[in-house]
């Protein structure tokens, strides 16, 4: 049973032992967990924990330690499964991390039901993981994409959603932007895209480490996220899916743990959800996020979401007052997540970004891995500060007073 | 080398760039991008008897990418063709001054780049 607990930044920062780093001799002010997290030491231990303690692989031995092993791995699954309320243990899929997910879906469900002159539906504000693996199954197999649009407060246009569903087989779209913080109308879209007889793939890398969710209540069909944007490590991914879905679909990678019979010529797979699982699994990191999933549970994720709307609130307000300061994005802090974009005159984000590294302050600079949302704002790049459970609003006047420094430099 | 990446000069540089437009008779137009950035150069290269006679430059990205333009203009005009082919980026970084970290070092060396791919086909490299 895990003990609720109040979320209080100060107490929270005492968990992550990198937060008492200094850089260039100031204290770290970490603005880039929409990138990765920050992990607290309870999620390094357990996975250091395994190592010293029960390393093995798991699955296949029938030793001590192997059941361990096995144990504490398949208790991970469970534990995320609980997260967010899949209907059974065996929807979730462990990857790499969402990009996998994503490209599991391309490769297992994609290449067995998009035929020629099928229609994938994507929006303008996707992240290249959530794009650039439809783009290459439609080049495969002569499939076509189409695309959402967004307007200029960083909104999709879902007025043209219904227009735009004719003839889609599959709509991907992520829960929340990376670049823009707009948290998308998931439900909404669902329902209207299975009335219009597609399928929803959700991106939740944005979502699952910052708000409630309960992807049964969402209706999709597809949810892929990382573990290491929500405290835990590196290399470890989920793929959630609708079990019938899972179970019709061919496996993925072949291999070892993903069969249940082989012969020279031919083999058969694994239940669920091992068929999508080959090889030895990323054991440290599946315990690791296990034990993030534990911890973010402490808080309860509507504590997380309502921490990072406080954050959003005060950060809008302080960037509006510098003189020329442009941000992207949704001005309601209901629908905009722990991110903020924008830019400034004459000072280009990556100058920026390494100017208020100088302060000890990291933020992102760059397209964000969302190049045709840049275009589509009509800039290069953004500088993106984003924010999680562990930073407090004077981090934001530290953001802001880097900016002015900058702009001092540049004047 | 300096600590100070943006050391007055190199603001000087963004701020006020060498050789900064367009030459409409020129040679050579090469331009030049570094996609991850958003750091675009274009290099007007006149030649005359196997020299460059006269240089410009349009660009647009960061102070690193577009002072380091600015710096090589000045390092190239009047020089032989044939000696900027194998143009030393050391030379371009010893001319900023400043220590470059891995990660800006493609703001750096965009200008040289772009040079090289202009005088030879393609940027060779170097590990230098």
């Amino acid at each position: 049973m895990i003990q609720a607990r109040a979320l209080n930044a100060e107490a929270v920062r005492a968990d992550f032992p990198i937060l008492g780093r200094q850089i260039h001799g100031k204290p770290l002010v970490y603005l880039d967990s929409a990138a990765t997290s920050q992990k607290p030491a309870v999620v390094i231990d357990a996975m250091d924990d395994y190592y010293r303690r029960y390393n093995a692989n798991p699955h296949r031995g029938v030793y001590t330690i192997s059941e361990e092993a096995t144990a504490a791995y398949e208790s991970a699954r469970q534990r995320l499964a609980t997260f967010i309320n899949a209907a059974s243990v065996k929807e979730i899929i462990f990857t790499r991390n969402t990009t996998e997910a994503i490209n599991l879906v391309r490769y297992s469900w994609g290449r067995a039901n998009i035929r020629p002159g099928d229609r994938i539906l994507l929006t303008e504000m996707e992240h290249h993981s959530n794009l650039v693996p439809w783009q290459l199954l439609a080049q495969e197999v002569g499939a076509r994409l189409e695309f959402l649009c967004i307007d200029d407060d960083g909104l999709l246009l879902l007025d043209q959603l219904e227009r735009k569903l004719a003839g889609v087989r599959l709509l991907a779209l992520t829960h929340q932007s990376n670049t823009l913080g707009t948290i998308n109308p998931i439900k909404a879209i669902t329902s209207a895209a299975h009335a219009a007889g597609a399928l929803v793939l959700v991106d939740g890398a944005q979502a699952v480490p910052h708000m409630p969710v309960d992807v049964q209540d969402l209706g999709a069909d597809f949810y892929a996220f990382s573990g290491h944007k929500m405290c835990g490590p590196t290399g470890i991914g989920v793929l959630w899916a609708r079990r019938a879905l899972l179970e019709s679909m061919p496996p993925f990678l072949g291999g070892g743990d993903m069969i249940k019979r082989v012969k020279l010529n031919e083999a058969t797979w694994n239940d669920l959800p091992w068929k999508f699982e080959a090889g030895t699994p990323s054991v440290a990191e599946g315990i690791g996020l296990g034990s993030a999933v534990d911890y973010l549970s402490q808080f309860g994720m509507e504590r997380v979401r309502s921490h990072e709307r406080t954050l959003v609130d005060y950060a809008m307000e302080k960037l509006q007052e510098i003189p020329g300061i442009t941000i992207y994005g949704p001005r309601d802090p209901e629908i905009h997540g722990g991110s903020i974009s924008f830019t400034l005159p004459n000072i280009h984000p990556h100058d920026l970004a390494t100017l208020v590294d100088r302060e000890g302050i990291a933020v992102r600079a760059g397209h964000h891995c969302t190049q045709p949302l840049m275009e589509r704002l009509g800039v290069a790049a953004t500088t993106r500060a984003s924010f999680y459970i562990y930073n407090r609003v004077d981090e934001v006047d530290q953001l802001v007073g880097g900016i002015q420094k900058a702009q001092k430099v540049f004047a | 080398m300096s600590d100070d990446l943006y050391r007055e000069q190199i603001l000087e540089h963004y701020k006020n760039p060498h050789h900064f437009g367009e030459l409409e008779d020129a040679d050579i137009t090469q331009e030049g991008d570094n996609p991850l950035c958003g750091d675009v150069i274009t290099l007007y290269l006149k030649l005359d008897d196997g020299r460059v006679g006269d240089v410009r430059f349009r660009g647009r990205g960061c102070a690193i990418s577009q002072a380091s333009a600015s710096m090589l203009t000045d390092l190239i005009v009047g020089k032989p063709v044939h000696e900027l082919k194998t143009f030393p980026t050391k030379d371009l970084l010893e001319e900023l001054g400043i220590q470059i970290s891995p990660a800006r070092m493609k703001c750096a060396t965009l200008s040289v780049n772009t040079l090289r791919v202009a005088l030879n086909g393609d940027s060779h490299e170097e590990d230098d």
